[in-house]
């Protein structure tokens, strides 16, 4: 067990003071964010990166994972105890964690919600410490055209899966992979759609874009809504704690299927969101008595927060392995890795041992940490809720425009933030989704690269994307992907033909 | 379902009103969104040209890379546009009430002055300003309120960059007599 040993010597790395209390730090720093309304995972990642900039690389990502914890499972907060989803992967936590709430088992609802968090982001992080490893020493034989055809199996598959209308996932992911390429070209040092902007030089950098896109929009878009909000103040005892976890083997199935759906849906692109949606729709299909769901029933909560955050966690293991992040918040974390001089992929298992079991050794221990943390001082986050908006979100701006100009120095930057919020808030409005461009813009120079490299290796020759079966079938399976709508239509049409030509006979 | 067991109750005093008329329409704003969209993709386009999209000897040129990535978001623009233009006769969301447009802009239009008080007074001046100002006059919180705030709010900020994490911010004519 090569991968037990290494994990021990992560926690060693982590087991110091300073590490400790930077994860406290972060914890409650995240729940913070995933409590606040127009403020979430990602936003909170952003803008608390620039913290980081000074510190070690292992010490920044304990912290930063560490926030991401925290938003999770202070999302669940908000669901539970005023109906208002803080993240968009809570809203199936609400349709039983209300009804719980309001029939005065708020605490029981917040503790199934947080110990389910806790177990599907453990299954996923056993996932990880597994899997990782094994991904990443099969990728180090990837040459630039696999990479190249990785990179377009994320692409085509966000095209082809994701939700939204098609073209409008094929718009944000251009914009993305073009804004990637604004500034210096890293192959001949050639200057490419500056139009003469010194500014423009340095690029377009993610993290502003991304500050931008989720952070002022997110504010432009909570103050549209009425800002009332009433709800119930809950404080756990230990009894409750109990009571529930002793119950929790009766619903094994339903945590394991929910972890299992999550761990899926968290490697591909189908995000926590999904999979949080799949949980609770899965669990109901399956109960006996299904009618008897959004009315209080805790398989209700326990289905979802599973879900969500073996998803938010498994995200993290392409990021790990391949250097592909499965999530927005994996895609800023991964950013956050340029920036401390990490080159993400599957050489980081080689070259940072320390930083990559340090990493994976914080998510055992942030979630035990986070779940103690959680129960324990719900009734001091649940009033955080008093604190009017108004007074909130002056200072998420200023956070905002901290976060974007520390990150190069550059007031340039602080209006480059200004436009993405506003570009962020009318493609949030239609409908254009926000993931793919975030991908596109932190993925963007990798994927050119790749496809330079290999089209100079072949001589300019396509084919060289089927030159070998391994490269050969990610090529095929992108593209499949990306046509899988009219691939799964068309396979629905034979089958619907047959059904009928069955029932005629 | 009892409402005395709620405890925690927020007010918002300047919430939009649900009956305001509609300023303008989804399908109006996705036809402009997709114009520009448009004109971005034609206007990168032609400089990614003009800086080489074919091949040479050494394999792609610079531009070849974004050269087609900006036909295809040009492309997908215009199906957007078209797809916007045929939705448009059946279908009319609104895409933001006036209620809702004055409350956007009274975010927005502090923001965008907050960033042009940091560009010349430094980002702690501008900062103390936006927040003691957003709550005395969006959130009708009263004044002392509003300034310790603002005021504790700036100072842990500057601590915590300026001081603690040495992460400097932009600073303006205040700072400087304090010899920062």
């Amino acid at each position: 067990m090569e991968a037990f040993g290494l994990l021990l010597h992560g926690f060693a790395v982590l087991l110091t003071w300073k590490t400790l209390a930077l994860m406290m730090v972060g914890l409650v720093l995240g729940i913070f964010v995933g409590v606040l309304p127009g403020l979430g995972g990602p936003n909170g990642v952003a803008i608390l990166l620039p913290l980081t900039f000074t510190m070690d690389p292992t010490s920044a990502i304990v912290m930063l994972s560490c926030i991401y914890w925290g938003a999770l499972f202070g999302g669940a907060i908000t669901s539970i105890l005023f109906n208002i989803p803080g993240e968009a992967w809570s809203v199936a936590t609400t349709f039983d964690g209300y009804p719980m709430a309001q029939q005065g088992r708020a605490a029981e609802a917040l503790t199934a919600a947080f110990t389910s968090s806790f177990i599907g982001s453990l299954v996923a992080v056993l996932l990880i410490t597994f899997l990782a490893p094994m991904i990443s020493s099969f990728a180090l034989k990837f040459g630039p055209p696999e990479f190249f055809a990785v990179y377009l199996l994320t692409f085509c598959s966000f095209v082809g899966l994701g939700r939204e209308a098609r073209h409008k996932t094929v718009i944000s992911m251009s914009l993305g992979l073009l804004l990637a390429g604004v500034g210096m070209d890293t192959v001949s040092g050639q200057l490419r759609m500056t139009f003469g902007s010194s500014e423009l030089l340095r690029g377009i950098n993610f993290l502003v874009a991304v500050i931008g896109l989720f952070g002022i929009s997110e504010i432009l878009l909570t103050m549209e809504e009425r800002l009332a909000l009433r709800g119930h103040a809950a404080s756990i005892s230990l009894r409750v704690v109990l009571g529930v976890w002793k119950d929790l083997p009766k619903y094994w199935v339903t945590l394991l299927r929910s972890s299992f759906i999550g761990c899926w849906l968290g490697i591909t692109p189908g995000g926590a969101i999904a999979a949080s949606f799949m949980g609770y729709n899965l669990a109901k299909r399956f109960a006996k008595d299904p009618e008897t769901f959004g009315k209080g029933r805790i398989e209700g909560v326990f289905a979802p927060e599973t879900a969500a955050h073996a998803s938010g966690t498994a995200a993290l293991l392409p990021m790990l392995a391949l250097g592909i992040p499965g999530s927005g918040t994996a895609a800023i974390l991964l950013g956050g890795l340029m920036v401390w001089g990490l080159n993400p992929g599957p050489l980081l298992f080689v070259e940072h041992k320390d930083f990559v079991w340090g990493l994976i050794a914080s998510m055992y221990l942030g979630n035990v940490v986070g779940l103690v943390l959680v129960l324990t001082t719900v009734p001091i986050f649940a009033s955080i809720l008093r604190v009017p908006f108004a007074a909130v979100a002056p200072m998420i701006v200023v956070s905002c425009a901290i976060g974007a100009y520390a990150i190069q120095n550059a007031m340039f930057d602080i209006w480059l933030m200004l436009g993405f919020g506003v570009v962020g808030y009318v493609f949030k409005k239609i409908g254009i989704p926000l993931a793919p461009f975030t991908l596109a813009l932190v993925l963007g120079n990798r994927a050119e690269d790749a496809f330079r490299l290999s089209m100079i290796g072949s001589g300019g020759d396509l084919k060289v994307f089927w030159s070998n079966g391994l490269v050969g079938s990610i090529t095929t399976l992108a593209i499949v992907l990306l046509f899988w709508p009219a691939i799964d239509g068309l396979l629905g049409r034979l089958g619907w033909t047959q059904r009928t030509g069955a029932t005629a006979r | 379902m009892s409402q005395t067991d709620l405890e925690i109750v927020v007010d918002d005093p300047t919430a939009p009103d649900d009956n305001s008329p509609s300023v303008t329409r989804t399908g109006t704003v996705e036809i402009i969104a997709c114009l520009l969209l448009l004109a971005l993709a034609a206007i990168l386009g032609y400089d990614n040209w003009r800086s080489g999209a074919s091949w040479d000897s050494t394999g792609p040129e610079p531009g070849y890379f974004p050269f087609y990535l900006s036909i295809v978001l040009g492309g997908a623009s215009l199906y957007g546009l078209s797809a916007a233009l045929l939705a448009r006769r059946t279908r009319s969301e609104t895409f933001v009430t006036r209620a809702q447009a004055r409350r956007v802009m009274a975010v927005f239009v502090p923001t965008l002055l907050f960033c042009l008080v940091t560009q010349f007074l430094g980002l702690y001046v501008a900062s103390f300003l936006l927040i003691a100002g957003f709550m005395r006059a969006i959130g009708k919180i009263a004044l002392w309120k509003s300034l310790l705030t603002a005021f504790l709010f700036t100072a842990i900020m500057f601590v915590t960059f300026d001081i603690a994490f040495d992460v400097i911010m932009p600073k303006g004519p205040l700072e400087a007599a304090f010899g920062h």
